[in-house]
């Protein structure tokens, strides 16, 4: 794998990633995101319908946490998680846990690092751990590491602890890798901890760059414990320890709004869960990312971001359906009784499969009646509205109108 | 060969093939949205959508024509609402060809209090609470607004397990509502009605039915009533009586039919067209179809079994994912429903397709023979009702 910068404009890094995947002739943009699954599946989509989503991301990311009760069903099958999963060309990432459902905290030990399964709490050493990603074979791995610091307050020595468990376990993961064979053409995603607190952070960051990692991942900064200035220093502090030839990968981080401000402090890949839990609450994504509008288009994008401003505010007498609280300005909630003879696309402009077909009218059909096809449809415009997002992010470093796309996505994130 | 009958200005049947020992035949149905080659499966998208699976993936399967539901979709969103997107076709952006019933099985299968009148069907709607009554002209102004290929007529339906004056009550008055929806079809030039045979397991009532309704000018007939769980021994000898009566140059629909075994006797006994949701909720409970049987691949056996559905199969699931996938994939993700979805539309459309090559090809006989074997294991296991019937029409299985 190498990693390209071609330019850095304001913190943030525009590259490229080559030489990825089995064959090594994968590649991977930067700033960019990674394809969210769910036991080795998109949600809700099949191949087909994957398809027929424009700009899916070469790197699909796996989560151990809905792939560990297949330990003994891999082992035997022998082939690795990619075959079985119907995408054998794709580039594999296997994170330790999924960012759409939290971790219950307090669960790990100096030895162990618990995993949510689908039966439950399953507790990783070191061992069973390389043992599972032996059977996965994945192309890069998040190792194991101790990331539970972001239940409300952490204390310096628990802060600490994150640093050294995760340290020891990267070692000791390292050498279990030497020793084997089907996990020699895999990266080692390198953990960085250590809370909020600021020593150790950087301890993390020099520590594990001193080891031979492919990537590093930015560890604890999910959550709402951390206070945002906080979170941004550490970053950018963190990102200033580590070499520029490696990818800065984050999880837990999907607003728009966030994820700028990640890039603008030197990260370069994320996550793509945030699309499909804005699926999950039957919402389209309908924010714009367009810094460049004509005339005509701006007074639609207006429109728009009325559109998701009055989310919720008009509350309409009769309406039985709630808007999830969760939901942002980013998206408009198409259950709302207004939508019901709504003949236009989802978002005006949009190239994805259900808004060339469909209607926001036959979207809030399938919501009322309760239709699997409605979460089809929005998670294929979903994910297409957010790889986009990332496509605009990228031209706007190489155009040089970071300013006007930040300020964009600023306006609407009210 | 012979040109296509005109059965009305909207419906032309052309008949392809003829089995030479059965009443089987391949036909070509030309419909407003296109040419439907039967014997057809039509599967049922319900409320306006085919359960999980996009229109794009339905058409690519090779799906020409489905259903959907006049009370469903009578209910939510309405006929105005559908109307205003351009009729079903237009809301759903399917562009082949509709088939909607008319709203008169759900009615009794679905809602309590419900109350048939001469006038027509009063219910309870689930929804709001509100009583509707649900007339002949009701149903095909809501099929109207609805726009479908195909319209079928109001008709009361009663179970197929009952017996007395109120089976001939009902087939007599399926026939007066017959008249009615024909007088308020304001669309025939592009909407074909449907007449519904009725009159129970009762030969004669089927006949007098039959005798009424094929006087009036429909460009097709229905086989309803059945599937219902009458004993299949009387269900094959209604079937039969009817094609052998129906007009060979207009389609014969027997209605709420799916099980592979009997689409084929169906099939043999003259009739072209099927609807079913078995195929696609069975899919949703984790089986699916294979020419032997059935695999619930949500059962621990498949845990470990990294072979596709069917080896055989071409759909899109059987080409790149495993039943060990499969199986791991059910327990939590919406997606393996689409992809058992995908298999058992399949797995249906390529039985008919199957079907009628055999019919066109001349070898009926011998497919019916092979898809016996393969189905059942051993001919004593054959179902005795489909002997009989195949064998009513000459088809003997060896």
């Amino acid at each position: 794998m190498k990693l390209s910068l071609s330019r850095v404009v304001s913190g943030c890094r525009l590259g490229t990633l080559t030489n990825l995947g089995k064959n090594g002739v994968q590649t991977m943009e930067l700033p960019g995101c990674l394809l969210y699954t769910k036991t080795g599946s998109p949600p809700h989509l099949t191949h087909d319908t994957l398809q027929a989503i424009e700009g899916v991301p070469a790197v699909v990311q796996l989560t151990l946490s809905t792939l560990v009760e297949l330990h003994e069903v891999l082992e035997e099958y022998k082939a690795g998680i990619g075959k079985f999963i119907g995408m054998p060309e794709s580039v594999l990432y296997c994170s330790l846990h999924d960012s759409s459902t939290p971790c219950p905290p307090g669960y790990n030990s100096n030895k162990t690092v618990s995993i949510w399964g689908y039966g439950g709490r399953m507790e990783m050493t070191a061992s069973k751990f390389m043992s599972m990603q032996r059977a996965l074979q994945p192309d890069w791995l998040q190792c194991l590491s101790d990331g539970d610091t972001i239940s409300g307050e952490t204390s310096r020595k628990r802060a600490k602890k994150s640093v050294d468990r995760s340290l020891s376990f990267l070692d000791e993961c390292l050498q279990l890798q030497e020793k084997s064979p089907e996990l020699q053409g895999s990266m080692m995603v390198g953990v960085i901890e250590g809370g909020d607190v600021l020593e150790e952070r950087l301890r993390s960051a020099r520590e594990t760059a001193k080891r031979p990692v492919g990537g590093f991942l930015l560890d604890g900064f999910q959550g709402q414990a951390m206070a945002k200035e906080t979170k941004l220093k550490l970053m950018a502090s963190v990102t200033a320890e580590l070499p520029e030839d490696k990818p800065r990968l984050i999880h837990g981080i999907g607003k728009p709004d966030e994820v700028l401000e990640c890039i603008e402090r030197g990260v370069d890949v994320f996550e793509s869960f945030f699309p499909y839990q804005v699926t999950e609450r039957g919402c389209a994504l309908s924010f714009s990312y367009d810094y460049n509008p004509d005339p005509e288009a701006a007074v639609l994008e207006q429109n728009g971001i009325q559109d998701a401003g009055k989310n919720g505010i008009e509350k309409d007498i009769n309406e039985t359906s709630k808007a999830d609280p969760e939901i942002t300005s980013f998206e408009i909630f198409l259950k709302e009784k207004r939508y019901r003879d709504d003949f236009g696309p989802l978002v005006h402009g949009c190239t994805c499969y259900c808004c060339q077909n469909h209607s926001r009218a036959y979207v809030h059909h399938l919501l009322v009646t309760n239709e699997l096809l409605a979460s089809v449809l929005l998670m294929m415009h979903n994910f297409q509205h957010y790889f986009s997002f990332f496509h605009s992010i990228r031209d706007a470093l190489r155009d040089d109108r970071l300013d006007q796309l930040k300020e964009l996505i600023f306006r609407q994130a009210l | 060969m012979a040109s296509p009958s005109v059965s009305g200005p909207a419906l032309s049947l052309r008949v392809v093939a003829e089995c030479g020992l059965s009443k089987a035949r391949a036909c070509e149905l030309w419909l407003p949205h296109g040419p439907v080659l039967s014997p057809v499966f039509m599967p049922v998208g319900t409320q306006g959508t085919m359960k999980g699976i996009t229109a794009r993936q339905l058409e690519g399967l090779g799906c020409r024509i489905c259903l959907g539901n006049t009370y469903h979709l009578g209910m939510r969103p309405g006929p105005e609402l559908i109307k205003q997107a351009n009729g079903l076709h237009g809301f759903m952006n399917w562009q082949q060809n509709l088939l909607t019933d008319s709203g008169g099985f759900q009615m009794v299968s679905l809602v309590e209090l419900s109350e048939v009148t001469e006038e027509g069907v009063r219910f309870r709607s689930p929804y709001d609470g509100e009583e509707i009554l649900l007339t002949p002209e009701k149903s095909i102004e809501i099929q109207n607004a609805l726009g479908s290929d195909i319209m079928m007529q109001l008709d009361d339906v009663v179970s197929s397990t009952l017996t007395g004056p109120r089976v001939e009550e009902a087939m007599y008055r399926s026939i007066r509502w017959l008249d009615r929806c024909i007088a308020a079809n304001s669309r025939p030039d592009k909407q074909n009605l449907f007449a519904i045979i009725q009159g129970g397991l009762d030969p004669a009532l089927r006949t007098k039915c039959l005798e009424e309704m094929m006087q009036r000018d429909v460009p097709g007939f229905a086989i309803g009533g059945l599937s219902g769980g009458e004993a299949k021994d009387h269900f094959w000898r209604v079937v039969t009586l009817s094609t052998d009566r129906l007009p060979r140059e207009k389609p014969r629909y027997l209605m709420g039919v799916g099980y592979a075994t009997d689409l084929v006797v169906c099939v043999a006994l003259g009739c072209d067209m099927f609807d079913c949701v078995f195929p696609t909720r069975t899919a949703r409970f984790g089986s699916a179809l294979v020419p032997w049987g059935s695999l619930p691949v949500k059962n621990k056996q498949f845990a470990k079994d990294f072979r596709p559905i069917d080896e055989n199969c071409d759909c899109p699931t059987c080409h790149r994912y495993s039943r060990a996938f499969l199986h791991a994939l059910f327990r939590s993700e919406t997606a393996a429903m689409h992809l058992l979805t995908v298999h058992n539309i399949a797995y249906q459309l390529n039985l008919m397709r199957s079907i009628r090559e055999s019919i066109v090809e001349q070898r009926f006989l011998q497919f019916v023979r092979d898809f016996m074997r393969t189905m059942y294991s051993g001919q004593e296991r054959y179902p005795l009702w489909a002997v009989e019937a195949l064998a009513s029409v000459n088809i003997t299985l060896e």
